[in-house]
């Protein structure tokens, strides 16, 4: 038997271990290549998937890099305006206690411009999962400083890396809602290799459990990378992720109720 | 008559949102409109209706659940005064945008910042005009009593499910402070999931139907040309207000030489103004926009046959004279009184401003 | 000699050749092509079939979802 014939042999039906889910559309992603949010959509739509909840899921779209999210995942979206997913997502889940609700956001959008709703859902404890991405920059508007940009690193607004003297601190967006009696569920994940994606699905799948659970609010945060971003290629991107964003940003659970 | 109360303006409008099947109310407190969300917690409508009441933690998270909520087919209000409809401008504009339904009360105070608690008509041209960014109307209403603050709640909901784009309730202190007859409106109860999906169900997002489409609320399209078509959509939807929703009321226009243009709490100074000045000899009518956006334009444009001098009477600087003028034409001259700041204007006021600046002329 | 043999397929027209597969790969199996797809990237390919385990890591870390991944016992 031949190489080729061999392998053949093994692409049927019968030995498919991994594929797309059909929760994912086949729209092409407008990501660069190897960035994270490919690789937490996937994760999300197979969460979906699995807990057979696509005609109950909502999501809120952020302003940022995904702010298009609903082209990629087939559930019903509401894009909203920048910060403000949480209020979204708020009244969805009161007005329909019954759906799983979620928001996506970036560290712009949820650590800066809308650090009052998340804040706040937070407290009260609603009953959504919060997606947080953190990859310390601003993706679409080109790369500018982030609250959650490490000390010292260099983005557009910080060309010559970030002074925390003038610019205060990288904030631990997950350290602090874990102080908030309303969260339920905290914890910090990341998607570089196939054991962290194995991890960050068993976190969200944890969190739209605890949707259907009534548990209250559940807040995922990935540390990810931003290649164009940080001006590095992807696997060097996962390096740097490793070497800095890791210490400071200590993966793990914060917080399980 | 059916359930007739003497009630405050602000919390008529609570009352109003419970009976007319509303299913959330999302606010904010600020002066001088607070009472529409004491009185909901008071009330308590989870228990009763259903309706979820909520305290946001700012103006703008309370427009965001609007935002929400109005996606998901459901009836939703907000309610705040000047400062904080400045806060809510970006949700209504995502709100135009997305093209959903929500009622919007606005119980304006004297501005500009921070200004004064006291009854204003200074927000005119944030809510006729635009007052966020982009191409986009409001539907306007500006209720002249207690009983059209009761009435307008049901009807803004009615036109903003029409035309699918927010409605305003455009009010002031006076009317939202104000203790007047009342007959409240019949209970109506809220939608049925069944009827959302009648009514919605092609764009609310509440839950992909297994075959079906589903459902994105968002008010982003990144290629220009199909944003122009777009918009083009919303100018046609806007003409069809003007065409088909334009509310007004005529006071003692029949014989008039002379008119009176004022909407809300001015309308009602300028009813006694029209006393006055007749008991004068001076023949003056009231033409009261109900609708400021679609605007009674035509109507006013019917009267320049008529009358000699039009006083447009607001407690504003001059806003909605310029819509007076844009009607006229220059056919007749157009002249503005107002007091404002928090000041109400007295009937005497309003006479002597129509004898020296109308009929001086 | 390992207990399963593996293979992938590329939607090599939908991969954008960021490289994170290859070094997910515990069994180097995959390395970009040479050439080029229709929009410029290099795109993965499975270089060394042999090697294939079938373990779905490439799958998991593939930012665009664009490798299936299929595992037979080994003969």
């Amino acid at each position: 038997m031949t190489a080729t014939t061999e392998i053949n042999n093994i692409i049927s039906e019968e030995n498919l271990v991994y594929k797309k889910t059909d929760v994912l559309l086949d729209n092409e992603m407008h990501y660069c290549p190897g960035c994270t949010h490919g690789v937490i959509h996937k994760v999300i739509a197979e969460v979906i998937e699995e807990m057979d909840i696509q005609d109950k899921t909502i999501g809120v779209s952020p302003v940022g890099c995904s702010v298009l999210a609903y082209n990629y995942l087939d559930i019903d979206w509401q894009q909203a305006a920048h910060g403000r997913a949480p209020a979204l997502a708020t009244a969805t889940s009161r007005l329909m206690p019954d759906k799983y609700v979620f928001t996506y956001q970036g560290d712009g959008d949820l650590a800066s411009i809308g650090c009052a709703e998340i804040m706040h859902a937070c407290n009260r404890g609603e009953n959504i999962v919060v997606v947080f991405v953190n990859n310390a920059i601003y993706g679409m508007t080109g790369g500018q400083m982030a609250p959650t940009t490490l000390e010292g690193q260099v983005t557009a607004t910080s060309p010559y890396g970030r002074d925390c003297a003038t610019t205060g601190f990288p904030m631990k967006m997950s350290e602090m809602v874990s102080l908030l009696p309303g969260t339920r569920f905290v914890t910090r994940q990341s998607a570089e290799t196939a054991g962290a994606v194995r991890k960050l699905k068993k976190a969200i799948r944890k969190g739209f459990e605890n949707t259907r659970e009534k548990k209250g609010l559940s807040f995922i945060e990935i540390v990810g990378t931003c290649s164009s971003g940080w001006k590095l290629s992807p696997t060097q991107s996962n390096e740097w992720m490793k070497e800095n964003m890791f210490p400071y940003y200590p993966l793990g659970t914060l917080k399980d109720e | 008559m059916g359930d007739v109360r003497l009630m405050k303006g602000n919390e008529v409008i609570a009352e109003a949102a419970i009976r007319c099947g509303c299913d959330g109310y999302f606010g904010y407190p600020i002066t001088p409109q607070s009472e529409i969300m004491e009185t909901l917690m008071i009330r308590k409508p989870e228990d009763e209706t259903g309706m979820v009441v909520l305290q946001a933690e700012s103006e703008v998270a309370a427009i965001n659940m609007v935002y929400g909520g109005a996606s998901c087919g459901k009836k939703v209000m907000t309610s705040s005064s000047s400062p904080g409809i400045s806060l809510k401008a970006e949700g209504i504009t995502y709100l135009a945008g997305a093209e959903l339904p929500a009622l919007i009360v606005n119980i304006v105070r004297g501005g500009p910042g921070l200004g004064t608690i006291q009854p204003a008509q200074s927000d005119y041209f944030q809510a006729v005009k635009g007052g966020g960014h982009g191409d986009y109307k409001l539907i306007v209403l500006a209720p002249a009593s207690v009983q059209e603050m009761n009435d307008f709640v049901d009807l803004g909901f009615e036109l903003s499910f029409k035309y699918l784009n927010p409605a305003m309730i455009l009010s002031d202190g006076v009317i939202g402070q104000m203790m007047e007859k009342v007959e409240l409106s019949d209970y109506k109860p809220r939608w049925t999931d069944e009827e959302i999906e009648k009514i919605s169900g092609s764009w609310a997002t509440n839950g992909k139907k297994a075959g079906g489409e589903r459902n994105i609320s968002t008010s982003l399209d990144l290629d220009s040309a199909k944003q122009e078509v777009f918009n083009h959509k919303l100018q046609a939807k806007y003409r069809a207000m003007e065409e088909n929703d334009v509310r007004f009321e005529k006071i003692a226009c029949d014989d008039a030489d002379y008119l009176f243009v004022a909407y809300g709490s001015s309308a009602r100074i300028c009813q006694k103004s029209v006393e006055l000045a007749r008991e004068k000899g001076i023949k003056v009518g009231l033409l009261r926009p109900i609708t400021l956006f679609p605007y009674p334009t035509k109507q006013i444009q019917e009267m320049l046959g008529q009358v000699k001098g039009i006083l447009s009477v607001e407690m504003s600087a001059g806003q909605m004279v310029e819509d007076v003028r844009l009607a006229v034409e220059g056919k007749v001259p157009v002249e503005h009184f107002g007091r404002y700041g928090g000041i109400i204007p007295t009937p005497e006021e309003v006479v002597e401003a129509l004898e020296e600046k109308i009929l001086g002329k | 000699m390992a207990k399963f043999k593996g293979a992938i397929v590329v939607d090599t027209e939908k991969c954008k050749g960021c490289g994170l597969c290859v070094v997910s790969c515990p069994t180097a199996v995959i390395e970009l092509a040479r050439g080029v797809n229709g929009k410029g990237y290099h795109y993965a390919h499975m270089a060394n079939p042999d090697a294939c385990i079938g373990c779905s890591s490439c799958g998991l870390v593939c930012p665009d979802t664009v490798i299936t991944v299929y595992r037979a016992k080994a003969s």
